[in-house]
């Protein structure tokens, strides 16, 4: 398949356009999340650091909503902050909150909770953005390249993290256990296409579910290894399933918060 | 024994002098007066922890930037602001450590009161112009005190703000960015505009602290002055901004909030109405509008990760 615009045939536009849906909400979601974090991470130099992941993943959002645009979805802004939670196509667990709390207030959020969701969830975006460099979609391919060169760094940044919490204190062991169990409660639409699976499958543009989860497995080895744990299964994908647009009110909420600016005057230049 | 070790304390501090006066850069590990040394720990732990609680008031409006391009940027200026924290607080911590204190003591400082913070940073954010105003208006008053001190007799802090001035010309771009934006744009956009000014202008006058101790019972400026910290009076800083920007807010179609401010030739000056000193009394007692709540989201939090830190320290170990 070509990547010129006019040759694309309407069955690989919609699997395509879907599938860009789901990397954009997902990474744009997480992005917002990290965003509530700041100010109030651990320690000042983490609060650099993982600020800057955040911004890098909002980065990429941007990406992959241009792509979007570029194919005649809307403009790329309208696509990010005006499309309802049940048009959203990222998984559960990006648009989970960071814990108690909203971030206009006092929040009581839980840095075990963020190394986890962000360890985990970087590892798969990792292992996509591998099986995109060989998309047939070349923009796409592109995109995946540039968006790798980053990803090297925030991946190393949460792995870090990851190891050295669960070879601390037992408090830490704790923490970072109940995070585990939390986070793959969420994790079986991660690497799910929904209801587009078979269309995903057969286009071309990434590798298929399975493929995905064993990429992701193998390069959990090590981690957990250094830690003495084993690598968790992934779950199924639940009746809940992100890629089919079915969310947590907690989706919901995100959007009213990071949409609450543009929504005021979509028309208007900001 | 060196003739170093045997010098009186007169003569070291007479020697002290020379350099400084000589424009020479004094270093961490360089003897310095003790006066010298808690100036400078005043100035620049409370710039550093300024730079931190700043990041407050913009935060609330990050996650909320109307647009993606706009939230890039203000991710990466607020991310900026904490960088520049975590440079102040360095140099900081080299001073702390003939007294044996640490960054954890500034943060403890901060909880109790006993380290202050920037005035604006204690006031409410009510509108995304409140956002573009931040940039704007107070990194471009941070600009002209900060660029008072880059020739600053002590080495470190000089440096750190040379960086520091260098992003700060960014963020008052930024800023001036989403102004501009606002002010050519919709009426209810226009009004954004408006209303931040007039919100924030008390603050911004105040920024630049009292003419005099007379106004508020206490002004750093004389030792830091005598020290060679910096250069220009908080006057003269103040004038200096008006000279900046208010051609440039009237450019904008904007109207100034004191309508009696104006700039007299003979005098050479900007003659404007003061603001109300014993309000910034109260603020910078942590009695303004957003003071303990600020500090509450940063100490919640600070108590929130003690198991993070803890964890750390297990590791290092």
């Amino acid at each position: 398949m070509s990547s010129g615009e006019n040759v694309l045939s309407p069955e690989y536009k919609k699997a395509l356009e879907n599938l860009l849906f789901q990397l954009a909400d997902d990474d744009f979601l997480i992005s917002f999340r990290g965003s509530e974090w700041l100010g109030l991470a651990p320690h000042i130099e983490e609060d650099v650091a993982s600020s800057s992941i955040s911004q890098d993943t909002m980065g990429h959002a941007a990406m992959f909503y241009t792509l979007l645009e570029d194919l005649g979805a809307g403009k790329a802004d309208d696509l990010a902050h005006l499309r309802e939670a049940q048009d959203r196509r990222n998984s559960v667990l990006a648009e989970r909150v960071n814990g108690e709390g909203y971030y206009m207030e006092t929040p009581k959020y839980d840095w075990a909770y963020a190394v986890v969701r962000n360890f985990f969830y970087t590892q798969a975006k990792k292992v996509k953005m591998d099986s995109l460099r060989q998309s047939n979609y070349k923009p796409l391919a592109e995109t995946a390249v540039k968006v790798n060169m980053e990803l090297y760094y925030h991946l190393l940044h949460w792995k870090t993290w990851f190891i050295q919490l669960l070879n601390s204190t037992d408090e830490a062991k704790r923490r970072m256990n109940e995070a585990i169990e939390l986070v793959m409660k969420d994790f079986g639409d991660v690497f799910s296409y929904g209801d587009e699976k078979t269309a995903i499958e057969q286009s071309g543009l990434i590798a298929g579910e399975d493929q995905l989860k064993e990429g992701w497995k193998s390069n959990m080895a090590l981690p957990f290894e250094c830690v003495a744990m084993k690598v968790p299964d992934i779950p199924e994908a639940s009746a809940k399933n992100g890629r089919n647009g079915d969310h947590t009110e907690e989706l919901a909420s995100a959007l009213t918060t990071l949409s609450e600016v543009y929504r005021l005057d979509p028309a208007a230049a900001w | 024994m060196s003739n170093l070790a045997m010098k009186s304390e007169e003569e070291m501090l007479e020697q002290f002098i020379e350099r400084i006066e000589a424009g020479d850069k004094i270093e961490a590990d360089d003897w310095m007066p003790e006066e010298y040394r808690i100036a400078l720990i005043k100035l620049i732990s409370m710039h550093g922890i300024s730079e931190i609680m700043g990041a407050l008031p913009e935060k609330e409006w990050v996650p909320k930037a109307p647009t993606l391009h706009r939230k890039l940027a203000i991710m990466a200026k607020v991310q900026d602001e904490m960088g520049h924290g975590q440079l102040l607080l360095r140099v900081a911590e080299d001073l702390l450590k003939p007294y044996g204190k640490t960054r954890s003591d500034i943060m403890q400082d901060l909880f109790n009161g006993d380290l202050k913070f920037h005035n604006v940073f204690h006031m409410d954010t009510k509108s995304w112009g409140d956002a573009g105003l931040i940039g704007w208006l107070v990194d471009g008053a941070a600009i002209i005190t900060q660029t008072n001190m880059l020739g600053s007799s002590y080495g470190p802090y000089a440096r750190a703000l040379q960086r520091i001035c260098a992003e700060e010309v960014f963020h008052a771009q930024h800023g001036e960015a989403i102004i501009m934006a606002l002010a050519e744009g919709t009426e209810e956009q226009r009004t954004m505009v408006q209303e931040a000014i007039n919100h924030w202008w008390e603050s911004l006058l105040m920024f630049f602290g009292p003419a005099s101790k007379e106004t508020t019972g206490s002004s750093k400026q004389d030792i830091t002055i005598k020290y060679k910290i910096r250069k220009k009076t908080n006057e003269q800083l103040r004038q200096d901004f008006f000279t900046k920007y208010i051609p440039r807010i009237l450019s904008l179609g904007l109207k100034l909030p004191d309508p009696t401010m104006h700039y007299d030739e003979e005098k050479q000056m900007w003659i404007y109405q003061q603001p109300d000193w014993s309000e910034f009394k109260k603020i910078i007692k942590n009695q303004g509008p957003r003071s303990q709540a600020r500090l509450n989201l940063r100490r919640t939090s600070y108590e929130n990760n003690a198991w993070v830190r803890d964890a750390l320290a297990a590791t290092t170990n």
